[in-house]
């Protein structure tokens, strides 16, 4: 036999007695079903394919010019139940909605039904391409206008971009479209409002557009202040994005106010519509006074996170951004067929100020699929119990957790679709970092940490109306159990966690000495799978 | 409603435990006025899986499946089989249903996997540093314009005439907002890519060249040639390729002198989907650039215990810490495309991967000598991969609305991609992969031979 170790990987340390395991170190580094698993460039060699192709002679002619790639690329190939596995394990590896309740403030982490994964995979839906004779792809071109009527619908607005990839893409196209309008009544304006508890995206993409960014102060009950933002109102401000319900998780009582004094001042309302759960069927942005809010449609419509996308983020828009809206998009005529609307056509449809194209092609089709099957599945009345179900499910867990973890709004009233905690009364040394890692101990996803940047220590916890009492009740106890030991500062805490697949992961030498690609070759032919061998 | 476990009983004894006399009392924050009493009028109500599984069917029947037709369409998306078990995995709930890696510990799956990925296509593109992936190609390459701009501190973009159009539309739109200068220009319709049009535009101000490899008509630009002209003027080469699997056969471009590498990555494990989701990929030649690439990376470093791990790294680039500083806006990507590339990746490995590329081109080189035989048909390019651009004597829009009554898409009209310029219409783009057979090829001639008669 080869050498089976060539590539000089380990099997990862067992893991010390420190916490509670007894039991012999294994030569493997497995504990049980906790298995370690190598790179595929330590397994894999450059001569094994997991799929049959038919092998081209050689003296085939070659048109490829004087390009023909000679030397090796260096990518290993593994066998098809070896990829299978290797991928397997590594799944093992995730924490996921599948698994438990994953309470990412901000984030969204709801249920995704399998019916929507059914529907995006039917071959008239998967198997189209984009640049397809129009008559061709008249039903892809209905399932985007339909979820089109939907959102305008749900959100009182006039129109909407469909193609923007993500939630951050969908501020830019909205940004883009209040830069565009303005624009054309010769208006150069150049500062854009944010508050200073916004998604870190609000800034990058305004400034990504040119604009200079600055601060909205929020009042002591975590609201945008609208005095302060009626004084710094003028004709240098183009727009203000607010977030509402805000990342605090309340709603911005102020908003019509807000939005009346910015359109006075010739500015436009961008909404970052992130948080668009709490709200989808009680009330619509649009009476509100919004010109723009993207959805993300991975977070309120369920499209799957995927771990980091793909995302999608249609863009309502107001009718006075309408007309500035990017190509491409869909528009049904009286005679009932949808039509695609392109460079080619845009004026034949009366739109011919469109700022421009965000993106190849028309959009996330695949998460159109599925975003539009849960919005049928639902129906205007289920959509209504989505949000009523999620803030209920966030108020339960902040009234049965801010008798001990302090809650910087609750006085002040209900919170929205999620329940935000700051670190006040932990002990010395003990941090909220510390908490989130105790609690994937106890089997929790953590809540998102350290943001809104306006509190310190925050922990935003947003369950979702996914979840059942029962659960809710069994991470209130992990909760309450875990604050309990951060106040008494267990010192436990600073090491945990301690259960799961890797302790704590050294980020400073991660960014100090980085290493984002695997350096060195294949493993050599006749590589047997280390997972398999256990250590040499 | 069957997503939703709280039953009415838990509802009032959740309402008690609040001390909210009812639902309402929770949106006591939106103003009444504005508050919606019952379901949105006008909207249906909710509906059975059955019912819904049964509604999406009947739009999908709609619409002509690839695989139910002679099928020839490239130009930036293209159909290749892929396996079984990359379906199977991407669908295992916990990659499908977790979040971005932002608790390492119970996340090394997809983090290993972005680290994997990132290697892969690394060494594809011949770059020593790839991202965890962008939207997909058309705003990886406007990521990529930005990214030179920050690196030379010039403003002034030179685009091959022969770039995807849609992909110069993003860049062109985005730089009306950057004020970044494009100097575009259209395809050439000539057999070899007008290399020397495009280097004589290159001057001292330029921040980049960018220039598709294979290019939109399907042509291998010499770009060795580019990145030296480049190179000279203190400006950036950035390499486009729509098409990864070509770099099974022909060189990299990191290889050849670019800079930065963008393209698409559908091609490998995502499908045609109508458009999306599909992969942006995002790649540096030089590692001292990493720091002003946009997007997530993912790196190795070592757990408490000391075993290897992976975490997301070098976050200082991005929104979420440096807000209006950052090097893009970009928040979620496409991870779970990128899983889907990387397993496909896998699958193949170097042997697959070349044997994948050597068929597609084999099958591209017989259509290609096939519908050149066609009276009034002439192929264009010298040069070619799996796609290639024939002139056929008439609007190429009209003949390709006729073979599909025939059932025959025939391939990507240039009067599609360029509607406003005339004198490209006679030009069809026609793309061949391993899924077309040569019976499909047969069909395709036989089917424009009777078009042309």
């Amino acid at each position: 036999m080869s050498t089976p170790n060539a590539s000089g990987w380990k099997p990862g340390t067992p893991a010390k007695d420190d916490h509670g395991m007894d039991g012999p170190p294994t030569v493997t580094g497995n504990r049980a079903l906790m298995l370690e698993e190598p790179l595929i460039f330590e397994i894999g060699t450059s001569q094994t394919t997991g799929v049959d192709l038919p092998d081209v002679p050689s003296s085939t002619s070659s048109r490829l010019g004087s390009f023909t790639r000679a030397d090796e690329i260096g990518l290993p190939g593994l066998s098809e139940p070896e990829a299978i596995r290797h991928y397997t394990r590594l799944s093992r590896q995730n924490y996921a909605i599948d698994l438990g309740l994953f309470p990412l403030g901000s984030c969204t982490m709801k249920h995704n039904p399998r019916l929507n994964e059914k529907v995006a995979r039917m071959p008239g839906f998967a198997d189209v391409h984009p640049l397809q004779p129009v008559d061709t792809v008249r039903g892809a071109l209905e399932v985007i206008n339909e979820l089109a009527v939907w959102l305008i619908g749900l959100t009182g607005m006039d129109g909407v971009a469909m193609s923007p990839k993500a939630g951050a893409h969908g501020e830019l196209c909205g940004i883009l479209c209040i830069r565009a309008a303005l624009e054309a009544r010769g208006d150069a304006r150049e500062v854009i409002l944010v508050p200073e508890s916004a998604h870190g995206t609000n800034p990058a993409t305004a400034a990504f557009a040119g604009y200079r960014v600055e601060n909205i102060p929020a009042t002591g009950e975590g609201r945008v202040d609208l005095e302060a933002l009626k004084s710094r109102l003028g004709p240098d401000v183009a727009a203000v994005m607010i977030t509402n319900p805000n990342t605090c998780g309340l709603f911005e009582r102020d908003m019509k106010a807000i939005s009346d004094a910015v359109h006075a001042a010739g500015a436009f309302v961008y909404c970052d519509g992130a948080n668009f759960n709490a709200i989808v069927g009680k009330v619509r942005p649009g009476d509100l006074g919004v010109d723009a809010m993207h959805i993300n449609l991975h977070k309120t419509f369920s499209t799957p996170h995927g771990g980091g996308g793909p995302g999608s983020g249609p863009v309502v828009l107001s009718e006075a951004l309408c007309p500035y809206g990017p190509l491409p998009f869909t528009a049904r005529t009286k005679d009932g067929v949808v039509h695609l609307v392109e460079e080619e056509n845009a004026e034949a449809f009366d739109h011919k100020h469109a700022f421009g194209r965000m993106t190849a092609f028309h959009g996330q089709m695949g998460m159109f699929t599925r975003a539009l099957a849960y919005i049928l599945s639902h129906g205007a009345d289920g959509l209504k119990q989505v949000a009523e179900d999620a803030v209920l499910n966030a108020n339960y867990v902040l009234r049965s957790c801010d008798d001990l973890l302090e809650a910087p709004f609750g006085p002040s009233g209900p919170c929205m679709h999620e329940a935000l905690f700051s670190d006040a009364g932990f002990a010395e040394d003990t941090t909220t970092l510390d908490l989130a890692k105790a609690l994937i101990d106890e089997g929790y996803h953590p809540m998102t940490m350290y943001f809104p940047l306006v509190v310190h220590g925050a922990m935003l916890v947003e369950p979702t109306e996914t979840e059942s009492k029962a659960s809710l009740d069994r991470f209130i106890m992990a909760l309450r159990s875990t604050a309990e030991r951060a106040k008494a500062g267990d010192p436990t805490l600073k090491t945990a966690p301690h259960y799961a697949p890797r302790r704590r992961l050294d980020e400073t030498q991660a960014a100090r000495k980085p290493v984002l690609a695997f350096d060195g070759p294949c493993a050599p032919a006749g590589t047997p799978q280390l997972s398999e061998q256990g250590g040499s | 409603m069957r997503y939703l476990p709280l039953t009415d009983a838990d509802r009032s004894a959740m309402l008690a435990k609040i001390g909210a006399p009812n639902i309402d009392a929770l949106f006591v924050d939106v103003p009444e006025e504005a508050r919606l009493s019952g379901p949105i009028e006008g909207l249906p109500l909710h509906a059975s899986e059955m019912a819904v599984e049964k509604h999406m069917r009947q739009l999908s029947k709609k619409n002509l499946a690839a695989a139910d037709a002679a099928f020839f369409l490239g130009a930036g998306a293209y159909r290749h089989h892929v396996p079984a078990s990359v379906d199977h995995i991407i669908q295992r709930g916990e990659f499908l249903t977790a979040y971005t890696p932002y608790q390492p510990e119970i996340a090394q799956g997809t983090l290993q996997m972005l680290f994997e990925f990132q290697s892969q296509v690394a060494r594809l593109y011949g770059c020593a540093v790839a991202n965890a992936s962008m939207y997909d190609g058309s705003t990886a390459c406007w990521e990529a314009v930005a990214m030179a701009a920050r690196v030379t501190k010039k403003k002034r973009v030179v685009l091959s005439g022969a770039l995807h159009p849609h992909y110069a539309e993003v860049v062109r739109t985005m730089a009306k907002f950057t004020e970044d200068e494009i100097a575009g220009a259209l395809p050439a319709l000539q057999s070899t890519p007008d290399n020397a049009g495009l280097i004589a535009r290159i001057d001292d101000q330029t921040s980049c060249v960018v220039v598709q490899y294979p290019d939109i008509l399907g042509r291998i630009p010499d770009l060795g040639e580019i990145a030296e002209a480049a190179h000279a003027k203190g400006a950036l080469l950035i390499a486009v390729n729509t098409e990864p699997v070509a770099l099974g056969a022909i060189k990299s471009p990191g290889e050849l002198g670019a800079d930065i590498v963008v393209g698409e990555g559908q091609s490998i494990g995502v499908g045609l989907q109508f458009g999306g989701p599909y992969l942006g990929l995002f790649a540096v030649r030089d590692p001292k650039h990493v720091r002003q690439m946009p997007g997530r990376l993912c790196g190795e470093t070592v757990d408490a215990e000391g075993r290897r791990g992976f975490v997301l790294t070098l976050s200082t680039r991005e929104q979420h810490i440096r807000r209006e500083k950052a090097t893009s806006n970009i928040c979620t990507n496409s991870g779970l495309c990128a899983l889907a590339f990387s397993v496909h990746m896998t699958l193949l490995g170097e042997q697959g991967l070349r044997q994948l590329a050597a068929e597609n081109h084999r099958l591209a080189c017989l259509a290609a000598d096939r519908l050149s035989a066609i009276p009034g048909v002439e192929l264009l390019n010298e040069s070619f991969f799996n796609e290639f651009t024939i002139m056929i004597g008439r609007d190429a829009r009209e003949v390709v609305k006729k073979l599909t009554e025939q059932n025959v898409l025939a391939g990507v009209s240039l009067g599609r991609l360029y509607p406003a310029h005339d004198a490209l219409h006679e030009g069809l783009v026609v793309a061949v992969t391993e899924t077309t057979s040569e019976d499909d090829i047969d069909t395709l001639v036989a089917a424009l031979k009777g078009e042309l008669a």
